[in-house]
């Protein structure tokens, strides 16, 4: 077992956020802000049609409108036409079609990039994309899953067999574990989950400009990911590595939907090249919704195995995966980071799990908020409910019976993950208490006995997750391509003040403030005086990014042990300037002192300036004073926690209403309790979206119907209510804070508690499942469905 | 092209805008006032709320030639060099942002909400920044936010 830091100081206190004055008075800096002399502005002619042949793309007319200085289309860009990674072909025979910027045979999907147009100012350019003269040729679209993978369908890809990407066997037994039973209850259940738009509210921008003197190209661009981007482009524009600066500005979210390498990016950077002058291309939110890459999408067919009186037994898990229209940086390995989450928080002896990964004529999915957790939580907490239903026992106390309990840690699941720690029972009875479920129970069995048209349901998700990716080898083993280290370098300048950079690339997380909290807590060294350098590789040259509430999982176990070193590094010359062994020194509150005299002693800040000047440093010892560290972790981290969400359900309109919603997390050790709990309300809402509000719908033609903000339904305040959170704290073992991910465990456990919620209420009248959205229509249809099947 | 005249955070300003330029183009581009943003395309979002003769207005929704003869508060305006108004006091202490994106409009309208309703229950908040669209927060901490707003500026006594 590791050391967990002493969370009494510094680390553990709800510091309000460094990063808030300048967010707070519009001193910001998006990529939008950014306007450099000669700038050309790149608009993009996007296909109206799903599926089409283009047979003609002519650009000349839209040359010769005002302020217009090129046009593009794929072939006229020829070499400069790069293709968009994809880095994660799940299987040797992942099909993997080629996704050049710009389409020149077909298009895949509304939004489709078939054109470029540059201008001297933003709107001419917009203005002369109606001069492009695009002829299609439409063709069927391929939009249902089910319906692509039928023999005959129309196919996304010409030159592939069919519209299949993938198909990942992971195998597992479950039918020879079953014939060992003789008392097996079976339940079987296919959820849809919906498509979602991640809809940060920052749309993504753009500009990337040589640099005058030497080779260099900086691209400024609202992403998740500037380390990652910079290895990407230089592979895919062939551009040398040493000469690509990525740098993300202010970031306005990301939710995965930022963790990319997008056509935009490729294109302006390529154009920047060829023109020699900065091109800059800012999305229009109507665009972000076809063109930015979705989430989810997933029609699951799952089966939960128990003995009679309540025991697991198995679990098979059989998925179709949208991939969209083509594959971008992570697509086919979204549903794998759900894979190993299924069996979740429960002990079983057998698991089975198959994927097949689809393309359609939609836009792309990737990673949102979760990215395969979500599913995978959905699916298993929701059949957990199923089961209870069909054993008649208390849903909570079916997973009781059937969790991992808290003397078990390390356990290594069914799914061959080892998980160091986790309290279920902690936080559930907290959680429990905190959401009154007896009275509530009670209150719900009132209403039921007296026939109210407002009933009321209990939605359970006790859940956990897999998070800060993530231990490079087993990246590897899974065929990932790069790894899942994160590095941090700390500074002491000779004024005495840190500064602190880091690979990890916020976009409202607010690593200014908790990274100086950690260092603070080491160094000794007030949080102001540490200054948190980021998302620039000219200035943060290594790093792996932030996705996958790895930043501090990862992130901060580099801060730690780069801070350590910073000490070490500094106590020869303190033991140089207080004439004394190495060995006699101790460091304590950012100075050293030897033991035994306290009054000899010496300041980090003192020997900042004196590694500075250097004029009397040990012999051997070289100037200035700093620490880095580079580290990989040693395993995922697995917070937990117990959702709990009271619903009202109106039977006779569908309307449902979230009356009441308690979660109590258990993310280990907390560095700045206010930031986590922030996290956790801002996954709720997202997840609580999925829910009730957010669904992304193409009709049959493959045209996005909720392509804008007035379309597709991102709730609003009016829309949520205030949210009762609460904590554990059971330290992981395998994180040198003790701390694990906190990002995305709002969004992943929180959809599964509102429509078991909202199923539990509807049960007595026999709805056993409910279509997401749980939109009024969703849920009325669930009743009349329900009312016709016991007519 | 028409002339405009319009005071903004303070400056008056005389322009030449092209009849069709959004307000809030005219605020970015025109006059580098970049901490006014754009978030979608069709009124939604409310990230570039901004107050329009002391009401709170959807900068996208207006052209700049509406604007002439107008005074216009934008978040840079709300408060001058270090000084901080007590709303953007309130977000910050109750963590009312994460990316900051959403935080120019929500700010400007909860100065709006907050002059028409100096004490909001938590329904009226909810009521009056439902215009404004925030992904990082929930809008919980939000909510606090507008409450303590209107606590530091006396409306709850």
């Amino acid at each position: 077992m590791t050391d967990t830091l002493d969370t009494s100081s510094v680390i553990g206190r709800p510091l309000r956020r460094k990063e808030d004055a300048k967010l707070l008075h519009g001193r910001t800096n998006w990529t939008d802000n950014i306007q450099l002399p000669g700038t050309l502005h790149m608009a993009i002619v996007r296909s109206p049609m799903a599926h089409a042949k283009v047979t003609k793309v002519d650009v000349s007319e839209a040359l010769k409108q005002p302020n217009v200085v090129a046009a593009y289309n794929a072939a006229e860009l020829g070499d400069l036409n790069s293709v968009v990674p994809c880095v994660w072909p799940v299987t040797d025979d992942t099909v993997m079609p080629p996704f050049p910027a710009l389409t020149g045979d077909k298009v895949r999907h509304v939004g489709d990039c078939v054109a470029v147009v540059l201008a001297t100012d933003a709107a001419s350019a917009e203005d002369a994309l109606a001069y492009v003269d695009v002829e299609y040729e439409p063709l069927p679209a391929v939009v249902n899953m089910i319906d692509a993978i039928s023999p005959g369908s129309e196919l996304v890809h010409g030159d592939a067999t069919n519209n299949t990407c993938y198909v990942y066997d992971l195998g597992g037994g479950y039918e020879d574990e079953l014939a060992k039973h003789s008392d097996v209850v079976r339940v079987k259940r296919r959820f849809v989950n919906q498509r979602l738009i991640p809809a940060f509210m920052e749309p993504r921008a753009v500009v990337a400009a040589p640099m005058g003197m030497s080779d260099e190209i900086t691209v400024w661009t609202s992403t998740q990911i500037p380390h990652v981007l910079r290895v990407l482009l230089q592979l895919v524009t062939g551009i040398p590595e040493q000469n690509l600066r990525i740098i993300a500005p202010d970031v306005g979210g990301g939710f995965g939907g930022k963790l990319q390498c997008y056509r935009e990016e490729i294109l302006v950077t390529q154009l920047a090249r060829k023109l020699g002058r900065p091109v800059k291309w800012n999305e229009t939110r109507s665009e972000d919704m076809v063109a930015t890459h979705h989430g989810r999408d997933q029609i699951q067919d799952i089966e939960l195995a128990a003995t009679k009186d309540g025991k697991f037994i198995g679990l098979k898990v059989d998925l179709l995966a949208n991939m969209g229209g083509y594959l971008q940086i992570i697509t086919p390995g979204i549903p794998l980071l759900g894979m190993f989450m299924y069996p979740a928080i429960y002990k079983m002896d057998a698991y089975q799990f198959q994927c097949t990964g689809v393309f359609t004529n939609s836009t792309p999915t990737d990673a949102y908020r979760g990215a395969g957790r979500p599913e995978a939580t959905f699916a298993i907490e929701r059949i957990v409910d199923e089961m209870a239903a069909e054993l008649g026992m208390e849903p909570m106390e079916l997973r009781t019976k059937n969790w991992i309990e808290h003397h078990e840690f390390p356990f290594t699941t069914v799914a061959g993950l080892t998980y160091d720690t986790g309290n279920y029972e902690a936080a559930t009875a907290k959680a429990m208490d905190m959401f009154g479920y007896h009275e509530l129970r009670a209150e719900q069995k009132a209403r039921r006995e007296s026939g109210d048209p407002v009933q009321l349901g209990i939605g359970i998700s006790t859940f956990t997750e897999m998070c800060g990716l993530a231990p490079s080898r087993t990246l590897g083993a899974l065929k990932y391509a790069a790894g899942g280290w994160e590095h941090c370098t700390i500074r002491l300048l000779p004024s005495g003040k840190v500064e602190l950079v880091t690979g990890t690339s916020p976009h409202g997380q607010g690593h200014e403030t908790a990274w100086s909290q950690i260092a603070s807590e080491i160094l000794g060294i007030p949080v102001d005086d540490i200054d948190v350098i980021h998302s620039d590789t000219g200035r943060s040259p290594y790093g792996m990014d932030t996705y996958g509430s790895r930043s501090l999982a990862v992130g901060g176990q580099a801060i730690k042990k780069a801070a350590d070193r910073v000490i070490e590094n500094a106590r020869p010359i303190a033991a140089h300037q207080l004439e004394c062994s190495a060995n006699d020194l101790e460091f304590a509150n950012g100075a050293f002192s030897v033991k035994g005299d306290p009054e000899k002693t010496v300041t980090l800040g003192a020997l900042a300036w004196a590694a500075f000047a250097a004029h009397n440093l040990p012999d051997g010892v070289e100037p200035m004073i700093s620490g880095e560290a580079t580290v990989d972790p040693e395993d995922f981290s697995y917070p937990h926690g117990t959702h709990l969400a009271a619903m009202e359900v109106d039977t006779e309109t569908g309307k449902v209403k979230l009356r009441k919603y308690v979660c109590v997390d258990d993310v280990g050790n907390q560095v700045n309790p206010m930031i986590v709990e922030g996290q956790v309300h801002g996954g709720l809402a997202q997840g609580i979206g999925q829910a009730l509000y957010e669904g992304a719908e193409y009709d049959s033609d493959g045209n996005l119907l909720t392509a804008s903000l007035a379309d597709y339904l991102i709730p609003s305040a009016a829309d949520l209510p205030s949210f009762e959170t609460g904590s554990t704290v059971t330290p992981s073992t395998t994180h040198s804070l003790g701390t694990k991910g906190v990002g995305e465990a709002g969004a992943i456990a929180s959809t599964p508690a509102i429509i078991n919620g909202i199923v539990d209420a509807l049960r007595p009248m026999g709805v056993t499942d409910v279509l997401m959205p749980a939109s009024p229509q969703n849920v009325w249809r669930a009743i009349q469905a329900a009312k016709g099947a016991s007519a | 092209m028409q002339h405009i005249t319009v005071t903004v955070d303070g400056t008056e300003y005389q322009s030449e805008v092209e009849p069709r330029t959004l307000l809030v183009h005219w605020l970015r581009e025109g006059l580098g006032k970049v901490g006014t943003v754009v978030g979608c395309d069709t009124s939604n979002c409310g990230a570039c709320t901004i107050l329009v003769d002391g009401q709170s207005v959807k900068s996208c929704s207006m052209l700049a030639v509406q604007a002439d003869g107008c005074e216009i508060t934008t978040i840079q305006g709300l408060s001058t060099g270090d000084d901080w108004h007590p709303v953007q006091t309130a977000f910050k202490e109750c963590h009312g942002l994460q990316c900051g994106y959403c935080t120019p409009g929500m700010v400007m309208s909860t100065v709006d909400l907050l002059t028409e309703n100096p004490n909001p229950t938590e329904e009226e908040i909810r009521d009056g920044i439902h215009g404004n669209l925030c992904r990082c927060t929930g809008y919980h901490n939000i909510v606090k936010s507008v409450k303590y707003a209107a606590d530091l500026m006396g409306g709850s006594k």
